[in-house]
């Protein structure tokens, strides 16, 4: 394939199905065929969708462990730093660095921070938000939110062709093909 | 829970959703109350009421800016009134949207998917509700900034032995963890409103509270994660909430506090009203937006079965309280039990134990647990119920303590009553716009549930 074939101007291909389970297939056979680039899409999570299209990697558990970890660790620390260096307050000659009094604060900051790192972190690396995409260049998407299920290959796939690459998608039996402007 | 939603083949009990829908027409149902249902006279004339209760609040709020917390009943001994009684009461109503979105998510209990979001906004209003109280309480709440650790020109800093500090942590968390579970909850149903939205402007407004979401795979395996993880923490959140409420009490050394009963018992009583209010709003919300094939019969009768579980837990507490006022030997603990049952707040006593303990029991039959009617006026009864059992606690335990001359007796004010009204008024409103401004029912969630969403993976191509 030359890179004269490629057009900069087309985002990818974009495929149409009407069913959940016509999309997975589709999915398995793009990703068998040697398609790298891919990324389905549909109006609620799918199973095994992920891992049709060969996305495995999913850093928002480690990301929630950091937060969590630094939520709980801060906290500890800022409680500890204030009850015994800065802030002391002797009640009764009982020790200042009091530990049970300061698992609470700990736990709510571990939560907080680990809660909002999820969210955070999520989007993030979802790259959202993101006001302006391509997929929606494509008027049919639309129903992407509602009832049907669409499966794109990019055009910086190594093994695009706008020709080839469209017809094997026909060969899945789509409602349609279209091509996706950038 | 959006994934491996398996309705059971045998399951012969009503079904969570009506049959016959299909994914689109789910969204449609649910946006079309948001999208395009005209705003009928009902919902006006509701709205002016709740909506004048609300500034009756403010007014309220306003008069104890100015004068401060003198114009309540509160006084030595009774410093504590009506304020944290509400607020207890609130913070316990909101504990059943987080039980319902968190614990039963992780449970796989797919019967939530539909009552989910509404009993998420519950909570959020219900903890707003709850948060004006102490914070009106401090009697100068626009210091109250204080409470929080800041480097400051005074050079001090809060004490972390406090459970009233450990309490402004875990309100907080709760409040904020609370509100990005439902946004989260949210952002694929803004994509489904913006896509179905007729006009440019409404468009605009649900794209840009969509963030740009496009249904990708990719996002999904990303957002179950995190949504999933998301549950994980809020379930041991809510859990610690009512606890660290009830350490208000607790370490403290009144009698009829100082119980380590109190967190358990705190935590079930706050599912219990909490439930109770879930059942108050979404028997009426039902009826009027026509969402019987999606809060089915099915939802209503297990919520009244965790109302009555959680119902004898509380009154297990109860009993234990009493068992232990009489075991312990302690002259105090044994006085206050005498006092709650024939002192000057028996009657109070009396109505809490007939509405939290024997008017529940009904729901042991059928009939009582899927007849609309009843279950909405038990739920009512209870709500009550909880909130004179926080009454009970409060003022009763604090009107009597250790010496006699220390006595008093507690009688709220009209500000009080104002205040406490205004906040039921400020919940409601922020109820009635929700059902018109947000889709009430998670329609992706509720689409998962459909036999259609499951996919059967080709045995060839499995890796």
């Amino acid at each position: 394939m030359t890179d004269s074939m490629k057009d900069s101007s087309i985002y990818g291909l974009m495929a149409e199905f009407d069913s959940a389970q016509e999309l997975v297939d589709a999915a398995h056979k793009t990703h068998e065929a040697g398609y790298q680039k891919i990324d389905a899409y549909s109006p609620f999570p799918i199973e095994g969708l992920a891992e049709a299209i060969g996305f495995h990697k999913n850093s928002v558990p480690l990301v929630v462990l950091i937060g969590g970890l630094i939520g709980g660790i801060s906290a500890y620390a800022l409680q500890y730093w204030v009850a015994v260096i800065t802030y002391p307050v002797n009640v009764g000659g009982r020790p200042y660095h009091s530990w049970p009094s300061f698992i609470i604060v700990t736990f709510e900051l571990t939560i907080l921070f680990g809660g909002l790192s999820a969210a955070v972190g999520m989007l993030i690396l979802n790259g959202l938000p993101m006001p302006y995409h391509p997929v929606f260049n494509v008027p049919e998407f639309a129903k992407a939110s509602d009832d049907k299920f669409f499966l794109v290959v990019f055009s910086s796939d190594p093994n695009y062709d706008a020709v080839r690459t469209r017809a094997f998608l026909n060969g899945l039996a789509p409602r349609m093909v279209a091509e996706v402007p950038s | 829970m959006a994934t491996n939603t398996q309705i059971p083949a045998a399951d012969r009990r009503v079904p969570v959703i009506a049959p016959g829908y299909t994914f689109s027409s789910i969204g449609e149902k649910i946006s079309n109350i948001v999208l395009s249902r005209p705003v009928s006279l009902g919902w006006i004339v509701g709205f002016v009421i709740v909506f004048s209760m609300m500034n009756m609040l403010m007014i309220a709020l306003g008069y104890l800016f100015i004068k401060g917390t003198g114009i309540w009943g509160i006084n030595i001994p009774i410093g504590w009134g009506f304020a944290i009684v509400n607020f207890v009461w609130w913070i316990g109503i909101g504990h059943a949207g987080t039980l319902i979105s968190a614990i039963l998510c992780l449970l796989r209990q797919t019967w939530r998917n539909s009552i989910n979001r509404f009993a998420e906004a519950m909570t959020l209003f219900a903890v707003a509700c709850a948060g004006i109280f102490p914070l009106a309480h401090t009697g100068r709440p626009w210091l109250a900034y204080w409470l929080f650790p800041y480097p400051n020109t005074m050079r001090y800093w809060p004490n972390f032995r406090s459970p009233l500090v450990w309490d402004v942590f875990a309100v907080s968390t709760y409040f904020t963890i609370s509100l990005v579970f439902w946004f989260v909850g949210l952002i694929p149903d803004f994509a489904t409103m913006r896509d179905r939205a007729e006009s440019t402007l409404v468009q605009r407004i649900y794209g840009l509270l969509a963030m740009g979401w496009r249904g990708s795979v990719r996002h999904w395996h990303r957002y179950e994660t995190a949504y999933l993880l998301l549950a994980g923490l809020a379930t041991p959140l809510v859990l610690s909430v009512h606890t660290v409420v009830s350490f208000d009490f607790a370490v403290g050394i009144v009698p009829g506090w100082h119980t380590t009963i109190f967190p358990p018992y705190f935590v079930a009583g706050a599912i219990y009203s909490g439930f109770a209010m879930v059942l108050c709003l979404a028997i009426p919300i039902r009826a009027i937006y026509g969402l019987k094939d999606f809060i089915t019969e099915r939802h209503l009768e297990t919520s009244a079965k965790v109302m009555l579980a959680t119902g004898l837990i509380v009154a297990y507490g109860y009993g234990m309280e009493a068992f232990m006022g009489w075991y312990s030997g302690s002259q105090s603990d044994s006085f206050l039990l005498w006092n709650r049952l024939h002192g000057p707040y028996r009657l109070s006593y009396m109505a809490l134990l007939a509405c939290n303990i024997l008017i529940p029991q009904v729901l042991w039959l059928r009939k009582f647990r899927v007849s609309t009617g009843w279950l909405w006026l038990i739920s009512f009864i209870v709500l009550v119920g909880m909130w004179l059992e926080r009454f009970i606690i409060v003022v009763v335990s604090l009107s009597r303590d250790f010496l006699n001359s220390s006595w008093g007796m507690y009688y709220p004010t009209k500000w009080d009553w104002m205040t406490f009204l205004g906040t039921i008024g400020m919940f409601l409103t922020a109820m009635w716009l929700f059902v018109r401004i947000l889709p009430m029912i998670s329609i992706f969630e509720l689409r998962t549930l459909l036999p259609e969403s499951q996919v059967h993976e080709p045995a060839e191509v499995k890796q």
